[in-house]
This record gives structure tokens, C-alpha cells and sequence, in this order.
């Protein structure tokens, strides 16, 4: 599948800005999978940003720039092509160890709750089984519903409400894969969800590490595993660490940010 | 009852033969010299401003540290056993830091259970792959070693994050060689004063692969309300750099610079005395005031080196200290030189019920703990804090270790009633870069209360000039 | 050299001259006050001393009323109002340890020492017959400081910026001075000539230190508001007039001109109010009227001083 794929995010702001400093996880992998065929940011300061790769496989971009009057547009925009492996990730760099991936975080800790729903999941079962019947479990007890949470609810405060994004989604499934001691990491990317519709995110999931077949992607917010119509970003520990847009400034008073996400199927 | 070894004591009324010349001298003086000795080092002290804040103390929170006349002497030969093994230790764990944040062969090796490093809070993730310019992460480390008797010497606990103290190791040198000058005149006495020099050099020694020229080195302190920063401002003063708060550093166009009074300047090595949650507010705590946006990209770019690396922490975590002994056979294929402190882990059920049967004859430290506060010493504790003590062990075992009370050896020290032995240990500073130094001597602490086991200066430790003579 | 250092040095000095022109504000307060006959007019003397050093406002915030303990306490050690002179050493000295690296030996120790002596301290110790001894205190700290700093520092952009702190600071003051008190003090009809007249334009010069100076340049001893002016202003002899400022200003930076390599709008702006007062005629500006030369030119050294913090990167 080809898809072309437009992210904007746009600030405005009461003052002008002095000073801005702004990592973008806004570069899509490439890996058997998955290949960019054209891809390009637009951002103030992107002509000197500085760009590396990280120990999780991921192309980072700092930009900076001072003295902005008026609104600031970061726009990634292009087409990749992607094939359907059943969310086998094959091909990809990451000189990270897999132990690195148990590594609970502030947003992932498990608490008993959620370790019980992991026991539950991988009792009698192999590992490949219990993470998807994790991920249906996941998509069954926890409503996608936007506002119930916000950027900073834990794993298990989503859980325990019952209520979340895919952003949670993905933390409670890292939480309870990581207590059964299964490396499981945070991903972020694109969905295409129907002809040329336009949403105001960006979407995320997990990829966790099956013996045997390596590391495979699990969308508990859908219930299934990644295909030709997902593209992905970055990964990580948790939404924080790969957010598409981090950023500090001075100036800038009142900040206003708003999102568009524009997925659809390219013309070949 | 353990016996004490004494320094200076070498037993029927003669000293030990390091420290002839310092017992000659001691006889020398009257209450009189000391008085106004301590009166005159007193006061050079408080003119240069050395002071340390005391944390919770409120109003003119700036104290001195009291300083001792008599030194703490080691002769050549001792000397020379106890540096072979800080320098091996130093090296293994330098490598146990790169593998940690790459391939994690000792964790493979299971010599470590994983979880112990990956859950740890000291292991920084965004470290891994991370390559520093050449391969070191703890550039700057202080080892605090106690001594018991003439040839046992123990590890009490590596500091790899920022050690501190370097300056009073400095400044009391001055103080002896401006005081008493005679005393350096009868013996070699080991310098110390080039250490700002070797800290430069090892500091331009780690400048990136891309830099150059003549590296542009800067210290960046937390401010003047941090309670080291008297020390910030002697080492910048020291090596001739720019003592930088984090609003003076920016990053641009992918590199980092100064505000200066006039061009914006390249900084190509950064020694930071901030720790590593405050470093970057876009990697780290994104409350952080006093840290740098951006400057752990530029880092990760290998466009700028951080002294230390973040996420030494790991090496030093009380957690990870049991295993240390492991860590150098595993990295060098050598026995260790240096011995730990026998150490009880208080996460394991065993190891816990005998610490709690053995409360009033251990030490008893928090894992996260630092600067004296939240131990317990069995010895010289109430019954009452002892129990206290045991209901908060038992509540967070996992967050505590325990080791038997050692002897620590004494000096001769002046108190009020006179000279009198008093509880030391000893900070030497090991510098990483381009090769390993090792200062001669470090900081001597002293404990000055009668008995006392604790040297920390925030628990009314004080401090005396170390020797090292030379053949 | 950092801004900030360039902020620290600048800061330093500044907080040093408004601790000493705070000690002497506070001499001839309290003189007034002691003064008989002027029971009634005590208050107003406490209002213009709180008006000359802008601190007016802030006193109004704490106090309801004006009384004599209160205005001292509020003037040397309220930690509330930046300009008492605690505060004033205090962020002297703070400015001083963070560039600490900066400063000589000598200048780092007289202001060290000056504020571990004035730490130990206590507002209740400050009794009325205590309060000349602490003020001539003071006044001898900062000259000690000032005369390290002369005497031992290299003449470098760290002086120059200390410098430019001393002068914009004591010109912003003596300017402030001269237009509080010079229309309470106008002549009333009734007064001209009496004791009350006499007594009060001389405190008008105390509070610079220019009442004998005055005597000895005029060779007057009467107090003429004319001449008064003048010597504050224009008198390029008397060391806190502003002209007088305005030529170590402009020495300042055009040293520090001479150490960059490069002049700046903050050099313009410096030159210009210097030779508006180097051609000033004090008839001119009595016609065009004292209080808004005065205003001017408190705002344009305000101007001068932003203008400098943004050429060199103050924080």
C-alpha cells in the first residue's frame, strides 16, 4: 500500500517568541516493511537542525530559532509505501537490548491490578497467544473515548477507569507485557482510517518481542496487528519519550497548539 | 571489642614512620600556636568565602567546615598499593558503564540479575548507544575508602555522579603550606595543587571528534544557592574556564553555545555539577529551570561532552555496590585490588532477618541515600532510634543495605580537651581522560565528635590536609 | 566574558552606590526628625526621603502611616523592599559570589565581609542612639569596596561594567534627590530666610555630602536653590553632580569600546545626555522648568541602562 501522509502542527501565541528549542520524533522508520519513497519537514531553523539517530532506532531532528512574530507551523509530510507482514517488524536498527524494553516508567508501572490481567493473559498459553489475547482484553475493557485522559494518566489510571486513547491503550499493554517479562515498547505512527479522512492526532500502539519470531506490533486501541494501512514513526519506553513535538521556549506567552493529521491512500 | 587502629600510634610511645616528622612537630607546638592556628585558617577560610550550605538551614545558611592542623599522612609504599587499586577499579567501571548502555554482556553473563540495572532509576534509557568521546563516562570519580588497620583497606562507596570536595582538598593544602611552611620544608610532601590543571587537561582530552582547535571548556553550576557552588567557582577559577548557569548555554543551529558580551561562543566539553533529572528539561524533568534545552541532543550528536556522562549514577547505586567486586574481575580479569565492605542486601528475606537480628552492631544505609542522612549506626544509636529505625526497614527493606561497623582508623586530632583520636576516611579523586589520574591523597574527613563514625561535613564532619611522602 | 557575568559586575556595583546613598538619605532623615520645631514636619521630611529613593510606593504597601521607626526599618532592613539596605548588600554581594571568579581578592573579601557583618545584625539592636554609628558603618563598607575596586582590579571589561553600575546608579539618584525635595523645599513666602529655610536646604546637599563643598565653591553662605542646582547638576567638580556621572558613564564605554572593538546605540544615547548637560545653561533649564529636565533625564538613564543590558546580553 502506498499511503501519503501530510502532520501539522501549528502554534500561535500572545507574544513573540524569543527563543524555542523543539525535538521532532516526526521521521518515519525504514525497514523491511516499511520504505519511504519522499519525506520532508518543514519547521523554523529545519535547514540547521541537528539530525542522529537514537539508540532506539529513531531519526531525531532539534531545531531551534529565536525572534518569531507571529504563528509557528511544523509540517512532515510524504508517502510511504507499506506491505502487510501481520506486525512482524523485521530489518529495523535499534541498538538498544531487548532487557531495555522491561523497563517500567512512570506512565507503565504495573500495579496489582494490572499484573493479574498479564497472569490471566499468559497462563497456559505461548507467549505469542497470551499478547494477543492481552491486546483483545485490552480493546474489550477499555472504551476508546477521547477526554476521559490526558497526556500524563498512568497506565494503570486508565485501566482501572475503564476509559482511554490509543496513547493508553498502549501503556496498559506495555505495563502488563513488561510484568510478564516480555520486552514491550511504545510506537508511534499513522493510521489510514478511510478515504482521505482527516483526524487531529497522530496514532500510537506496542510492538512486543516473541521468541522465535522477533518483534511484533499489537494496536490494542483496534484490537489487531499492524498492516499495510499503519506507518510507523518512532519507538520507545512510553508516549513521553517518543512524543512527535518536545519543546521549550521563551517569549511566547499563551500558547495555542492545534494538530492535523491527513492519512490516505496515494495514487500509485 | 575491635581494636582501633590508630595512624599515628606506632605502638611502646613511638609513631608509625610516616608520621615521625608530624609527631616531632605536634610536640613543638603549644595550645597557644594551635589557637591561633585554627584562629588564622579559620579566617582564610571565611575571606575566600569556602563555606558549604547546610540544607534546611535556613537564614545565612553558609558554614564553614572545620579543618584540622594535623595532616593524615601515607607513606610512598602504601600509597602506591592503595592507588593501583583505585586506578583498576576506576577502569572496570568506566567499562561496566559502556557496556550497560550496549550490549549488557554482564547482564547476559548473569552476573547481575537485569532488573537491578533495568528497573534502576540511577540507569538513564536515553543513554543507550550513547559513545562518548573516548568510551568515558565517568570522567571525574571519588572513591571514599576507609582503613581499619596498617594493610586493610575497604571500598565504602564510589561516587560517579559529581563528586564533591575537591576544593577543600586544594584549600587545605594552602592553609597547611601558608600556616606551618617548615612542615613541607623537612619532607616531599606529594603536590596536589596541579589538580586544576589535570582536570583541564583531561576535560580538553574529551573535547568531540569535530572540535577544533583549542576546546572551549566551561563548568555548569546549579547557581550560587547550590551548596557546592564555592566549589564551582575555585575550579573555574582554577583552570581559567567560564562558570556558566544554565541561561547562559543555549543551543543553535545544532550546537551549543555561551552568551557571551558579545559573539555567542562554541562550548565543546561542559563539566556539570547539575544533576542528570535537571539537565535538560527536554529529556529530563521538563520542569527544570537550570538546565539546557537541547543539550542532550547536541550530546547524543556527539557535538559537545558532558562531564560526567549522565547515567554514571548506575555505577555507584547501593544497590549495584555488592556486585562491584564481580564488575572488575568480569572487565579486567583481575582479582580486585581493593576489598568492598562486607554488605548485606536488605531486598533478600535472609539477608534481612539477620540485619534485623544484628540492628544495634551495623550500619544501616538507604540505597538512594547520600550526605549521612537517613543511616542508622547501631553502635552509637539509642534504643529508641534503633527501633524507630527497624519499623521503617522493615516497612522498605528493598531500600536499604547494611554493613558490620567498621574500626575506622584515627588521627591525632585537636579537640577542645586537647589532641585526641579522631574517626577518618578518605576521598581520593580520580580524573579519566586521555589516561587515569589519581590525586596523591584526596580529601582527608574527620569525624569530631568523640567516637563518631560519621565524617560527613553536613553531619558535623571537618577535614584535614592528606599526605602522600614521597621516597 | 558571559552577559551574565557582564549583569553580575554591572548589579554588584549599583547595589553597593544605592546602599551608601541610602545610608546618607537616612542620616539626614534623621537629623530632621531629631531637628525641634519640626515635629509636625517630620512626616513629610519621611515622605520625600521615601520619594527619593522610590520607595515610596512600597513602604505604602506595609505601613498605613508614616512613623519614624518604621520608615528606618522599612529603609535598612526589610527584606520586602529591594532597595533597603540589607536587600541592597545583600544582592551586591550574591551578584558579587556568582562572578566571584571575576573579582580580586580584595573587592571579593570587603563585600563578603561587609555582609557577614551586617547578617549578624538584629533590627531590634537598632536603637536611635545606635543608628549614626551603623550609617557612618555602612558608608565606610562601600568605600572600602569602591576603594578595592579602584585599587586593585585590571582595567578590563569587568571594571568597565562595574563602573557603568556605580555612575548610572549614583546619577539616577542625585537626580532624584534634587527633584523631591527641591519643590517641597521651594521657598514659602513665609520662611525665606529663617532658620527652618536655612536648615532644610542644607540637608539637600547632605544627603550627596555637598554641604561643605558647596561653601567652599560658592564661597556663599547662604543656600541658593539656583546655585544648589547647579552644583548638582552641571559642576563637573562636584563628584556626585550628574555631569560628573556622565563622564565616568562615557569613560565606561568607550572602554568598553576599546575592548570590543565596537560601538553601539548605548554609546550614542550616553554621548548625547552628556552633552546636553556639558552645554547646559541653568537658565535654560529653570525656564524650561527643573522638574521635567530632571524627569528626562531619569528617563533617559533608565534608557541607557536597558539600552546597555540588551547591547551586551544581560540575562
Amino acid at each position: 500500500m502506498r499511503l501519503a501522509i501530510r502532520h501539522e502542527t501549528h502554534y500561535d501565541y500572545d507574544t513573540p517568541l524569543a527563543y524555542s528549542a523543539q525535538r521532532l520524533h516526526l521521521w518515519p522508520a525504514d525497514y523491511t516493511a516499511q520504505k519511504t519513497v519522499s519525506w520532508s519537514i518543514s519547521a523554523p531553523g529545519f535547514d540547521r537542525a541537528l539530525a542522529y539517530t537514537d539508540g532506539f532506532g529513531n531519526r531525531v531532528h532539534m531545531v531551534t530559532f529565536d525572534n518569531i512574530v507571529g504563528p509557528v507551523s511544523i509540517v512532515a509530510e510524504g508517502v510511504v509505501d507499506v506491505t502487510d507482514t501481520a506486525g512482524v517488524v523485521k530489518g529495523l536498527v535499534c541498538a538498544a537490548p531487548d532487557a531495555v524494553f522491561l523497563r517500567q516508567t512512570r506512565p507503565t508501572t504495573a500495579t496489582a491490578l494490572l499484573r493479574t490481567l498479564a497472569e490471566k493473559q499468559f497462563a497456559g498459553r505461548s507467549a505469542l497467544e497470551g499478547l494477543h489475547s492481552l491486546m483483545t482484553e485490552i480493546h474489550a475493557r477499555v472504551a476508546y473515548e477521547i477526554g476521559a485522559t490526558h497526556a500524563h494518566t498512568t497506565a494503570a489510571e486508565a485501566f482501572a477507569d475503564g476509559r482511554g486513547v490509543c496513547q493508553d491503550h498502549a501503556h496498559i499493554f506495555l505495563a502488563a507485557a513488561r510484568s510478564a517479562g516480555i520486552p514491550a515498547r511504545y510506537v508511534t505512527g499513522y493510521l489510514v482510517t478511510g478515504m482521505g479522512a482527516s483526524s487531529t492526532a497522530a496514532h500510537a500502539w506496542a510492538e512486543a518481542l516473541v521468541p522465535d519470531l522477533g518483534w511484533v506490533g499489537f494496536d490494542p486501541a483496534n484490537a489487531k496487528s499492524p498492516t499495510d494501512n499503519y506507518v510507523r514513526v518512532a519507538a520507545g519506553l512510553d508516549a513521553a519519550g517518543v512524543a512527535p513535538i518536545r519543546g521549550s521556549r521563551r517569549g511566547g506567552d499563551a500558547e495555542r497548539m492545534r494538530v492535523e493529521v491527513r492519512v490516505e491512500i496515494a495514487q500509485q | 571489642m575491635t581494636v582501633v587502629f590508630n595512624e599515628m600510634d606506632g605502638g611502646g610511645g613511638t609513631p608509625r614512620e610516616p608520621y615521625a616528622q608530624v609527631a616531632d612537630w605536634l610536640k613543638t607546638l603549644s595550645r597557644a600556636d594551635v589557637d591561633r592556628a585554627l584562629r588564622e585558617a579559620e579566617a582564610i577560610f571565611r575571606r575566600q568565602g569556602i563555606t558549604f550550605a547546610v540544607y534546611g538551614d535556613d537564614e545565612a545558611a553558609e558554614r564553614l567546615i572545620p579543618f584540622d592542623i594535623i595532616p593524615r599522612v601515607f607513606a610512598a609504599a602504601e600509597w602506591r598499593k592503595l592507588s593501583a587499586g583505585i586506578e583498576q577499579r576506576v577502569r572496570a567501571l568506566n567499562a561496566f558503564i559502556h557496556d550497560l548502555y550496549h550490549r549488557q554482556d554482564i547482564l547476559r553473563a548473569g552476573k547481575i540479575p537485569h532488573e537491578f540495572i533495568i528497573q534502576n532509576e540511577a540507569f538513564v534509557p536515553e543513554m543507550v548507544g550513547v559513545m562518548p568521546a573516548r568510551g568515558i563516562y565517568a570522567h571525574i570519580i571519588g572513591i571514599d575508602i576507609v582503613r581499619v588497620a596498617a594493610n586493610e583497606f575497604y571500598v565504602l562507596e564510589d561516587n560517579c555522579r559529581t563528586p564533591s570536595g575537591v576544593s577543600y582538598m586544594l584549600e587545605d593544602r594552602e592553609a597547611m603550606m601558608y600556616l606551618f611552611p617548615e612542615l613541607f620544608a623537612q619532607q616531599r610532601v606529594a603536590p596536589v595543587e596541579n589538580y586544576p590543571a589535570m582536570l583541564r587537561q583531561t576535560l580538553e582530552s574529551v573535547a568531540p571528534a569535530g572540535c577544533n582547535g583549542e576546546p572551549t571548556v566551561v563548568i555548569l553550576t546549579p547557581g550560587i544557592h547550590n551548596s557546592a557552588f564555592f566549589e564551582h567557582a575555585f575550579l573555574a577559577d582554577e583552570m581559567g574556564v567560564e562558570l556558566c548557569e544554565g541561561g547562559d548555554l543555549f543551543v543553535d543551529g545544532g550546537y551549543l553555545y555561551m552568551r557571551t558580551t558579545q559573539a555567542p561562543k562554541r562550548v565543546d566539553v561542559v563539566y556539570r555539577r547539575i544533576d542528570d533529572a535537571y539537565l535538560d528539561p527536554l529529556t529530563f524533568r521538563h520542569d527544570s529551570a537550570i538546565g539546557v534545552p537541547g543539550i542532550f541532543d547536541v550530546y547524543r550528536a556527539g557535538r559537545v561532552t558532558l562531564v560526567n556522562a549522565p547515567g554514571t549514577g548506575i555505577a555507584d547505586d547501593k544497590s549495584i555496590y555488592t556486585y562491584i567486586p564481580d564488575v572488575i574481575e568480569f572487565y579486567t580479569g583481575e582479582k580486585p585490588l581493593l576489598k568492598n565492605v562486607p554488605t548485606w542486601r536488605c531486598s533478600d528475606p535472609q539477608q534481612l532477618a539477620y540485619v534485623l537480628d544484628h540492628l544495634p552492631e551495623l550500619v544501616v544505609k538507604e540505597v538512594h541515600g547520600s550526605g549521612g542522612y537517613g543511616m542508622l549506626v547501631g553502635p552509637t544509636s539509642t534504643k529508641k532510634e534503633i527501633e524507630a529505625f527497624r519499623a521503617r526497614l522493615k516497612a522498605r527493606p528493598r531500600n536499604y543495605i547494611a554493613q558490620p561497623t567498621l574500626a575506622l582508623s584515627t588521627v591525632p586530632t585537636f579537640t577542645k580537651s586537647g589532641v585526641a583520636p579522631r574517626h577518618v576516611d578518605l576521598r581520593p579523586f580520580v580524573l579519566s581522560g586521555d589516561k587515569v589520574r589519581v590525586t596523591p591523597g584526596g580529601l582527608t574527613r574527620v569525624a569530631l565528635k568523640k567516637g563518631s563514625l560519621v565524617v560527613n561535613s553536613s553531619q558535623g564532619g571537618g577535614t584535614k590536609d592528606t599526605w602522600v611522602l614521597e621516597d | 566574558m558571559l552577559g551574565r557575568t557582564a549583569s553580575s559586575l554591572y548589579w554588584m556595583s549599583r547595589y553597593m552606590e544605592r546602599a551608601e546613598n541610602m545610608a546618607r538619605l537616612l542620616e539626614v532623615g534623621y537629623r530632621i526628625s531629631l531637628m525641634p520645631g519640626a515635629i509636625e514636619g517630620h512626616r513629610d521630611e519621611w515622605r520625600s526621603t521615601l520619594q527619593s529613593c522610590a520607595c515610596d510606593h512600597g513602604y505604602a504597601q506595609k505601613h498605613d502611616e508614616i512613623a519614624t521607626a518604621k520608615v528606618i526599618d522599612f529603609l535598612i532592613f526589610d527584606e520586602d523592599n529591594p532597595s533597603s539596605i540589607r536587600s541592597c548588600i545583600k544582592t551586591a554581594r550574591n551578584n558579587g559570589r556568582a562572578v566571584r571568579t571575576a573579582l580580586t581578592r580584595d573587592v571579593w573579601e570587603s563585600i563578603n565581609a561587609t555582609w557577614n557583618e551586617l547578617a549578624q545584625v538584629k533590627p531590634s539592636s537598632m536603637t536611635a542612639d545606635r543608628l549614626p554609628v551603623f550609617l557612618e558603618w555602612v558608608k565606610q563598607r562601600v568605600m572600602s569596596f569602591r576603594g578595592a575596586l579602584l585599587g586593585t582590579m585590571l582595567r578590563n571589561d569587568t571594571y568597565h561594567f562595574s563602573q557603568l553600575g556605580n555612575f548610572i546608579e549614583r546619577a539616577d539618584n542625585t537626580a532624584r534627590i534634587l527633584d523631591v525635595k527641591y519643590f517641597i523645599l521651594l521657598p514659602k513666602a513665609t520662611d525665606v530666610g529663617s532658620d527652618i529655610d536655612m536648615q532644610q536646604w542644607a540637608q539637600i546637599l547632605r544627603s550627596v555630602s555637598g554641604h561643605r563643598s558647596y561653601r567652599w565653591f560658592y564661597r556663599d553662605s547662604h543656600y541658593r536653590p539656583w546655585l544648589i542646582s547647579e552644583f548638582l547638576i552641571l559642576r563637573e567638580e562636584m563628584p556626585r553632580s550628574l555631569i560628573f556621572s556622565y563622564g565616568w558613564i562615557n569613560r565606561g564605554l568607550q572602554g568598553l569600546a576599546d575592548h570590543y572593538g565596537a560601538t553601539y546605540e548605548c554609546h550614542r544615547q550616553a554621548s548625547e545626555t552628556h552633552e546636553r548637560l556639558r552645554t547646559g545653561r541653568m537658565e535654560n533649564i529653570f525656564q524650561s522648568g527643573l522638574h521635567e529636565f530632571l524627569q528626562d533625564f531619569i528617563n533617559a538613564n533608565t534608557r541607557l541602562s536597558q539600552s546597555i543590558a540588551t547591547t551586551y546580553n544581560f540575562p
